[in-house]
């Protein structure tokens, strides 16, 4: 492993069986995580976001969702390998999640503070008083007010908002050095969003672990991430730096992507959508599997699928327009648009 | 929680007064008379015993003569029994049925949800398929084929376990067993359908992401969000462990009150199926209401407000 990555994924493939057949649900994804860093994945419903992040924490379910191939490398060992006893003493300790819904994603009929303490009993060995403070503490952390009472409530005694806090500081408990977050604002009301947002920037401050973000809005990826990778039809079509797919996106699935986010700005035309739905993945298509909803397709893009090209020694794209025999291919100028516009709003939030 | 069960109890209060309502009109509609021999007997001795136990009086009369022994607890004296009170055959038969019924509760539902629990986590396995064929023959074979079939194989074929008649523990295995059996199936498919839903609801997953062990997981997480449904049903179950011991303690000529109600049900000793009626009422009414109170136990969510 390189010195600065705290994960490394390489080639990742993760297939379900059902009745219809093998559904491919990650097709070879390949990605590293630093220490510290806030990584996003986005990418349509279906792409790959969720399952890849469970795999990651060996959450797949089973018997019939299991990794094909491909190698998950942290702390020197490859954790697709492990048992899941040793799994176990990984999860909840060093990989932490965070779900999606914070309404179904708490124990109905425990008390929340049995429910955050149950992390550190396990892994941390601490006694049943010193976890009290402990969850307590982390409860402070979450902003949760008055934590001593709230203790001893169940979930739903709390609102959405409240029950996410409690979900962050559940994953907090044993201060993972990964956090994964799968879509943490989708279920939450638009300003419930922006406080959990900031509550989880701030946390990051503090607590210095590497997060991985999955979501599908754009806007959230350019208000918390570092880097960003996108994900079509379970592969990454484009990883960069933020600065780098937000302002030189190089994939047009990218560009799609970036054209259907409202902006307030957005008065002239109408919103972008890009045409057609994702390609079914019992049998994925030949070639690029964006091919057939992408108006700049090349012929190749049916043949043959395309390789990671680099744009920089950040950024790589998986689309043929980059080779150097592709016929120079602009963003479409709504695109462009839109791109300069998130420009000027930056500046003005400057 | 004091209020609400005072309220609970003055319902139950008129549950009662219905069903004790209700019964005494049904008993005045049935055919036939008290007298074991009535032919062989004349008019006028007829008379005599008919006005001896109040049968003479206009019926509102005997109605509220009724109601009132019912208030000051008195149940009548028995046609049959010479001056023995209801209340005093229930008493010395009361033993063996709350023993059969309580052993069989208890053997039964907690079988039936260890049988539904392992169904549950090795779920489309072998031993899923053996608990489910268990629970389906439990739930569709009557109890009383049961009773037969252990009697002839356990008791006369094999000779481990007395036939019948109540004289000891030994004696209350072979019915119990025979009415836990249905309680028992019902308990087993219920708790396998609630526990494969609640091992997909999220928050199992959230104890997954916690690193907690599998064990821990069923334990801690699992079964009581899969008892809650259940609890629902044990009501009908306790019903019908009740009207089940009326069958079984016939076959195993147990001297329960199932067996001195179907005695007195063919000897029309109207006392007797009154109070037997109005005691089974009564269990069923406080089943519930310990049910409801159950329920408070294990899911916070119906806790009653005002106490917590």
């Amino acid at each position: 492993m390189k010195k600065d990555n705290i994960l490394e994924v390489d080639n990742l493939k993760v297939s379900f069986k059902t009745h219809s057949g093998e559904v491919q649900a990650v097709r070879g994804v390949s990605f590293d995580l630093k220490k510290g860093e806030t990584l996003a994945i986005v990418g349509e419903s279906g792409s790959g976001k969720s399952v890849t992040t469970k795999a990651l924490m060996g959450l797949l379910p089973k018997p019939h969702g299991y990794i094909k191939e491909g190698s998950i490398m942290f702390d020197d060992k490859d954790i697709t390998k492990l048992k899941d006893k040793n799994m176990q003493s990984i999860r909840g300790k060093e990989l932490a999640m965070i779900f999606q819904d914070p309404m179904t994603s708490l124990n109905p009929t425990m008390k929340v503070g049995k429910q955050i303490m149950e992390g550190l009993l396990k892994h941390q060995k601490l006694g049943k008083e010193e976890a009290k403070k402990k969850a307590i503490e982390l409860m402070n952390l979450v902003q949760i007010p008055n934590p001593e009472a709230r203790m001893k409530q169940y979930p739903h005694q709390f609102s959405g908002g409240m029950r996410q806090r409690v979900v962050i500081a559940m994953a907090l408990a044993c201060n993972p050095r990964i956090l994964i977050a799968d879509e943490p604002t989708t279920a939450l009301d638009v300003t419930i969003q922006a406080q959990i947002l900031e509550l989880m920037k701030d946390i990051q401050k503090k607590v210095e672990t590497s997060i991985i973000f999955i979501t599908h809005d754009l806007g959230v990826v350019a208000n918390v991430a570092d880097r960003v990778a996108v994900m079509y039809a379970g592969k990454i079509v484009e990883i960069g730096t933020v600065d780098e797919v937000f302002y030189n996106p190089k994939h047009p699935y990218t560009w799609g992507l970036l054209g259907s986010m409202p902006t307030l700005e957005s008065d002239e035309e109408e919103l972008f959508a890009i045409p057609g739905t994702p390609p079914d993945l019992i049998a994925p298509p030949k070639g690029d599997a964006f091919a057939a909803r992408n108006k700049f397709a090349l012929e190749i893009d049916f043949v043959e699928e395309p390789p990671m090209f680099k744009v920089s020694d950040t950024h790589y794209a998986a689309t043929w327009l980059l080779h150097e025999d592709a016929p120079k291919i602009e963003p479409p100028e709504s695109v462009k648009k839109r791109i300069e516009s998130m420009d000027h709003s930056e500046e003005a939030k400057r | 929680m004091a209020r609400y069960i005072g309220q609970r109890i003055i319902y139950m209060i008129i549950t009662l007064f219905l069903i004790a309502t209700i019964s005494f009109v049904l008993m005045k509609l049935l055919p036939g008379s008290p007298l074991a021999n009535a032919n062989k007997l004349t008019e006028e001795q007829q008379e005599v015993i008919y006005e001896k136990y109040g049968l003479n009086d206009p019926i509102p009369v005997q109605y509220a003569n009724y109601l009132g022994g019912l208030v000051q607890g008195d149940l009548g004296i028995s046609f049959k029994y010479d001056n023995r009170s209801v209340s005093d055959i229930l008493g010395d038969r009361i033993g063996p049925s709350a023993q059969l019924g309580i052993q069989a509760l208890i053997i039964g539902t907690v079988l039936g949800i260890l049988l539904g629990l392992v169904s549950a986590i090795y779920h489309n396995g072998i031993t899923d398929y053996l608990s489910t064929i268990i629970a389906v023959l439990g739930t569709s074979i009557p109890s009383f084929v049961f009773a037969g079939l252990l009697q002839f194989f356990v008791a006369v074929k094999w000779g481990i376990l007395p036939v019948a008649t109540w004289n000891g523990f030994e004696y209350s295995i072979l019915p119990t067993i025979a009415l836990a059996i249905f309680p028992m199936a019902t308990c087993a498919r219920f708790m396998r359908t609630e526990m494969i839903e609640v091992l997909n609801e999220d928050y199992i997953t959230t104890a997954k992401a916690k690193g907690l062990a599998g064990s821990a997981i069923i334990f801690k997480h699992g079964i009581r969000n899969a008892l809650i449904p259940l609890i629902t049903i044990l009501g009908p179950l306790a019903v019908g462990l009740l009207t089940g011991t009326l069958v079984i303690e016939q076959i195993f000529s147990v001297p329960g009150i199932g067996e001195q109600f179907v005695t007195s049900v063919n000897t029309n000793d109207f006392p007797i199926i009154m109070g037997t009626t109005m005691f089974f009422a009564v269990v069923f009414i406080v089943m519930i209401l310990i049910i409801d109170i159950l329920y408070g136990l294990i899911d916070p969510r119906i806790r009653l407000s005002g106490k917590d």
